[in-house]
């Protein structure tokens, strides 16, 4: 199953629904269009909905990192929603989950935005 | 004879030559979810070995064969009663390990590349890298059950 992204605003806040795989190939092309894209027209607090995504490999953390780095280098924030366990596990093993502000819950990720 | 016989380590070994493609790193992953669901590895082992594979197959066609449509990778899964054991060689330059960053390191840890390695020996019981001149082989093995006793019988 390829990757699909989808972009929602709430209460000025960029909300990226991605379901699938998150791996090297189109997966982690998917992604980094999507971010560029944002950034590229001023949406720099982003939230990227992980609840559908069923698998990332190791290029897939890397673009997440990437974005990371993307968005805050433009003095944004991107935070991460709803990891699923095989994704929670890969973050705490590379050391990545102290690195991301991760939510679980959607309203309280949005308030957690900088006004 | 017959003691012969029930000596024999039973075992199933498959193998497959692959272009250097993504397709065929899909094809090799999506092969070791169904040999380790076959061997009876619940379903985190069974990511786990095909993220394995995954990350090595990559290597292979990426680093490795540089996606040269002229080299091919190998893949060959055996099963025994005690392991199972994957082994994916590629066609490239070879591996130098000590090139091989450690991505937990402060200054790596935000890098985009350089997991792959690490996540193979997360994610593995014993992982073996070889250079085959040219090329490079990697080992991978896990033990049914655990692997502290299995891994020590190995080498006996």
């Amino acid at each position: 199953m390829s990757m699909k992204a989808s972009n929602r605003q709430v209460d000025g806040i960029t909300i990226v629904d991605l379901s699938g795989r998150i791996t090297l190939g189109e997966g982690s092309v998917v992604l980094r269009d999507t971010i560029r894209d944002l950034v590229s027209k001023g949406n720099i607090k982003i939230l990227l909905n992980l609840g559908d995504v069923t698998y990332i490999d190791s290029s897939g953390i890397g673009e997440l990192v990437s974005a990371f780095t993307t968005v805050r280098n433009q003095n944004g924030e991107l935070k991460l929603l709803k990891l699923t366990k095989k994704v929670h596990d890969l973050l705490q093993i590379t050391k990545l989950y102290t690195v991301f502000d991760i939510k679980d819950d959607e309203a309280v990720a949005i308030q957690s935005f900088a006004k | 004879m017959r003691a012969g016989i029930v000596n024999q380590r039973v075992t199933n070994r498959v193998s497959y030559s692959l272009d250097s493609t993504l397709e065929s790193v899909n094809t090799a992953e999506q092969k070791a979810f169904e040999v380790a669901a076959k061997a009876g590895f619940g379903e985190d082992e069974q990511h786990h070995i095909g993220m394995a594979v995954r990350e090595a197959a990559v290597n292979a066609v990426l680093h490795g064969n540089a996606y040269d449509p002229k080299k091919k990778f190998l893949v060959a899964y055996e099963t025994t009663a005690k392991s199972l054991v994957i082994t994916i060689t590629d066609q490239g330059s070879g591996l130098d390990l000590n090139t091989v960053p450690d991505p937990l390191a402060p200054d790596n840890l935000m890098k985009q590349t350089g997991r792959g390695i690490f996540l193979i020996r997360s994610f593995m019981d014993e992982v073996r890298i070889r250079n085959t001149d040219p090329g490079t082989e990697i080992t991978l093995i896990k033990h049914v059950g655990g692997n502290a006793a299995n891994a020590k019988e190995e080498t006996q």
